[in-house]
Order: C-alpha cells, then structure tokens, then sequence
C-alpha cells in the first residue's frame, strides 16, 4: 500500500535533486531553471499528497496557485536569459561573472 | 461555518485596488505613446501612490476580507505608507536619471506598481497562500526592473543571478508551507497557531518553520542568505538599486515579523534561536566585508545587511518592544537609504557619466558643501552616532534585547556597529580630506528635494519623533 509517507518521500528527493542541480551544475543556465521547475513542482507532490491524506482541499487550491505562479517565473527567467545571451553570447555558468567584489 | 460570501468585502483591499487599476491603464497608455510620454506616465504612478497613501491613513484599522487571508490593522497601515514611500521616491529618482540616461521606459513606472502591490498584500497577508503571492508578485516584478537596462551585460547578469536565487528561494519557502499545511493542517496563520499551541511544535513544523524562515531570510538578505545582494545592488541601475534597498527589505521584514509573531507566536524559543543565529552572523559579516570595498553601491550592499542584522535583534527579542524597535528602525532605515541613494544618483561627471567609485566623492566637501553636508549626516546616521536618527533607530532595538534578557546580542550588536563606523567615516574622510577631483555635475531638482527630506529627517527627527514614536506603539500592539 503505498501511503503518505511515500509521497513524501519523492517529493523530499526531488526537491534535494531540484537544490543540487542549481548548485552543482557548472554547465549551463537552462538545467538551472529546469531545476527550479523541479523544485515547484516536488513542493506541488507534497500539496496534493497533504490534502489527499488531510481530506482537505486547500492543499490542491495552492498547487494550482504554484502552478500558475511557476509558469509565469518560467516566462520571466526566460526573458532575461534570452536578454544576457544577447549582451554576453554564452549562457555557461562560468560566464556569469562579471560583477565580482 | 459562517455565511457564505460570495463576494469579499473590498473597502480594506482599497489601496491596492487603486495601485493595480492604474498600473494596467499606464501599461496601455505605455504601449500607445512614444518616449516622450513616459515622464508624465511616472508623474500619474507617483499620483496613484499618493492617492494610496491616502487610502490607507483613511482606512479604519481591524478589519479583514477574503476569509481571513488578509488583514489590514495598525501595523499594515505603518508600513504600506513606509513602502509606499518607498515607491514613490524611487520613481521619483527614476525621473532625474532617465534624463541623463537611457532609462526612458514606460515599463518602469508599471511594474514599480506591480511590485508594490505585491509588497502590499505581503504585509496584510494572514494566510500563507497570500504570503506567498505577495512575495512572488513583489519578486517577479523586481527580476525584470533589476535586469531593464537589458542592452547591459552588467544589468542582464544581475537580473539572472537574481532570479537564480530568488526562486530557489521561493522554492524553499513553498516547500516549509507544504511541510506547515501538512503537519497543522491549515494555512491560515491563526489555525496554524492553534494547532502549535495545542499539539506543540513537532519535527514535521520545526523543518517547515526553518524552510520558511530560509527562504524569507533570503529576502531580506540575511547572512547566509545573502550572496545576491552586493552583485545585485552593484549591477542594477541606479534609481532600481534604490528601490531594491528600501522598499523590499521592509516588506520582507514585515512579512517576517508577521509570520513569526502570529503562525508560529507558540513555537517561539524555536523561532528565536534561527533569528539570533541570522541577526549576529548580518550584523558581523556587515561589518566586516563592507570595509574593503571600493564601489559605493557595493558597500551599501554590506551596509544593508548589516542593517538587516541589527533590525533582527529587536525581532528575535519576541516582545512588544521588540517589534516596535523593528518598526521603527525600518522607518529609519528605510528614509536614510532613500537619502544616501539620491546622492548616488547624483554621482555624475560630464565626460564620463555616472561614477560609483567611493574615490570619485573626494573633496566633494569645497566642491559641493551642501551636498556633503547632507552625505555626512546620512552617513553618521547609518552608523548610528547619538544626535542623529540612526542611533534612536539602534537604541531601541538593543532596549528590547536588554529587556528581553539577550544581553549578549546586544553586545555584538554594540561591538559591531562600532566596526561599522569605520567604513562610514572612510567615505567621510574621503569627501573631506581628499584632493577635489573634476566637480560632478550640479544634482537635479527631484534628487535636491529627497536628499534634503532624508538629511533633514536624520538631523531633524525630534519634530516628528512623537507621531512617530506612537504610531509605532499602535503598529506593534495590533500584533499582540
């Protein structure tokens, strides 16, 4: 029987994978956002998985909320990447850095 | 149950009504008119938030709408005319700069608005789906304005690394809210407190409450959370730096006072732990890595999260007078930076444009008195020396420690506004002592005037202190 801590668990999993591909990935700012993707969407498991276990709806009220909020920062992301890449003509991480004290 | 509302009550949602519907007719009088537009399209944004500001001193305090998610009482109202402010000057500013710059966007004014609202309903919120919103609106908003010089690679790449971190910091705040819903059961702050204060904090609230503390404490830029703010600050325009400094950081740290002293008022001892630990790592790292830099916005960068440190400890005392020190240290913090800014700004030579080395203020004391005169009294207020505001905006917060029996942070708080003294005075001596560099160019008439409210508040405060003082008083009591 699979049970709430099931759910959990991935979603746990997920998120740390979400964390580390933002802070280990030394090659390009695209696996970046899709880590922030992963990120949102580990958090929405964990939503559904409360409410369902809660029988509650608010649960499923904030994932559709986080749903359309990580869209709408997908989008900007994006935009801005697309706004580096024009000025700098690399999106590697490692050329992230010309601001430095 | 209650009886269904169908439709909200609106009247307390009032200013930020107004804020949103001007902020989507600007944005289709933007897309219709040329450049020449745009100073008028800020003038109706600033007219707009002043018509806010109005809304919200009329309000009557204590009421609440959309089921309880959000709450406008005494503290809101403080601060929404604080970030309100804090809008308008920066717009303000915005003005002065685009006409020696390329920043002539309508685009600005607009999400400036979008921002604002969104800090708005961070500081009403009393539901953490509207804690959330909030954030995100007031963030999203600032990733585009950071990144609006977007011919820039210095603007872009603030933008970006912005953005990096901004969500992975809103990621760890949703992940905390998921964890708090699904170990109290509700979003709503006043359950949340219910089911903490009946059942006790359990391992599954404890890591929500240090996932949300995280990821607010990104947003306000405390120490470890802090890496974005100096690259952000340095690579940001100008007039954006000056938003980013001021308004935000109250928000978030009204936001966070929220949270605390109402979700989670019973798992205080946890709480005050996470706090203290964020206060004195700010306040010495503030100290510390703001001494060896050479770019003024740089350095108000550390100097911020300096700031962020010491309004902490009034935070982390958990008192009345705790709060009323971090509201008042906001207030303070929030019209010096406003201050110290309009003299960045003005930083500008004829043949090289805008300037941001500390070097390049050298003898700005024979070249410009007035200017420096005003710069000196900012800057010896940031460093909180007794005549002036910024110690007043100290002496309560460590008044609150003392009293909440946190001796020790109070100390530290002490010790290391002492160290930051030096950096403050360094820019001082620089613009006194030093050889006159090439003048810069004379300051327009906006950043005069913001310059001169600032300078004048930090000299000046004991006129409006009591008001002040009170409105505080009534601010932190609504909270308890």
């Amino acid at each position: 029987m699979i049970g709430l801590s099931h759910y959990l668990t991935v979603a746990a999993i997920l998120f740390v994978l979400g964390v580390f591909g933002i802070f280990l990935n030394r090659k390009n700012v695209i696996v970046i956002l899709m880590s922030i993707e992963l990120i949102l969407l580990a958090v929405n498991i964990n939503f559904i998985a409360f409410s369902a276990a809660l029988n509650d709806l608010v649960g499923q009220v904030f994932a559709l909320f986080v749903l359309t909020v990580a869209a709408a920062e997908a989008a900007i992301g994006l935009a801005i990447l697309v706004a580096f890449f024009r000025n700098r003509g690399s999106i590697a991480v490692e050329d992230i850095d010309t601001l430095k004290g | 149950m209650s009886e269904l509302h169908l439709f909200p009550n609106l009247v307390p949602v009032l200013p930020e009504i107004i804020l949103a519907v001007v902020a989507i007719i600007l944005l289709i009088a933007g897309a219709f008119t040329d450049e020449e537009a745009v100073p008028t399209l800020n003038l109706l944004a600033i007219f707009a938030m002043i018509g806010a500001i109005v809304a919200v001193c009329t309000l009557s305090g204590g009421s609440s709408t959309f089921d309880g998610a959000f709450q406008f009482d005494n503290f809101a109202r403080y601060l929404k005319v604080l970030v309100l402010i804090g809008g308008a000057v920066s717009i303000m500013m915005s003005m002065s700069y685009a006409r020696f710059q390329s920043f002539s966007r309508f685009e600005y004014p607009v999400l400036i608005l979008l921002s604002t609202v969104g800090m708005m309903l961070m500081i009403s919120a009393s539901d953490m789906i509207a804690v959330y919103l909030g954030l995100e609106l007031q963030s999203l908003a600032i990733y585009i304005v950071v990144s609006i010089n977007r011919d820039s690679v210095r603007s872009t790449e603030a933008g970006l690394k912005y953005f990096v971190l901004g969500a992975l910091s809103s990621g760890m705040l949703l992940y905390g809210i998921s964890l708090i819903y699904g170990f109290t059961g509700g979003t709503n702050f006043y359950s949340i407190a219910e089911t903490i204060s009946v059942d006790g904090a359990g391992l599954g609230v404890i890591f929500g409450l240090v996932f949300i503390l995280a990821g607010v404490a990104f947003k306000i830029s405390a120490v470890p959370f802090h890496m974005w703010t100096p690259d952000v600050y340095e690579g940001a325009p100008s007039p954006v730096t000056a938003f980013l400094a001021a308004a935000p950081k109250v928000a978030a740290m009204a936001l966070l006072v929220r949270v605390v002293m109402e979700a989670f008022q019973p798992a205080l001892i946890e709480w005050q732990q996470i706090i203290i630990f964020l206060s004195v790592m700010s306040m010495i790292l503030g100290a510390f890595a703001a001494i060896g830099q050479s770019n003024i916005k740089r350095l108000m960068a550390y100097s911020s999260i300096g700031h962020i440190g010491y309004a902490l400890i009034g935070l982390a005392a958990g008192t009345e007078q705790g709060v009323i020190g971090v509201v008042i240290y906001m207030t303070v913090y929030l019209v010096t930076t406003l201050g110290v800014f309009a003299c960045i700004i003005a930083m500008r030579r004829t043949d090289e444009g805008m300037v941001e080395d500390i070097a390049d203020l050298a003898g700005l004391a024979k070249t410009n008195p007035w200017m420096a005169a005003a710069f000196t009294a900012l800057l010896f207020s940031l460093a909180g020396i007794p005549p002036l505001v910024g110690f007043f905006g100290k002496f309560y917060v460590f008044l609150a420690a003392v009293e909440a029996d946190l001796i020790p942070l109070a100390i530290i708080g002490v010790l290391s506004s002492a160290v930051g003294c030096f950096y403050y005075l360094r820019i001082i001596k620089v613009m006194v002592f030093d050889e006159p560099k090439d003048r810069l160019e004379p300051m327009a008439g906006e950043l005069r005037l913001v310059l001169a409210v600032s300078g004048g508040f930090s000299v000046l405060f004991f006129l409006v202190w009591t008001p002040i003082l009170s409105a505080a008083t009534a601010a932190a009591q609504s909270l308890f």
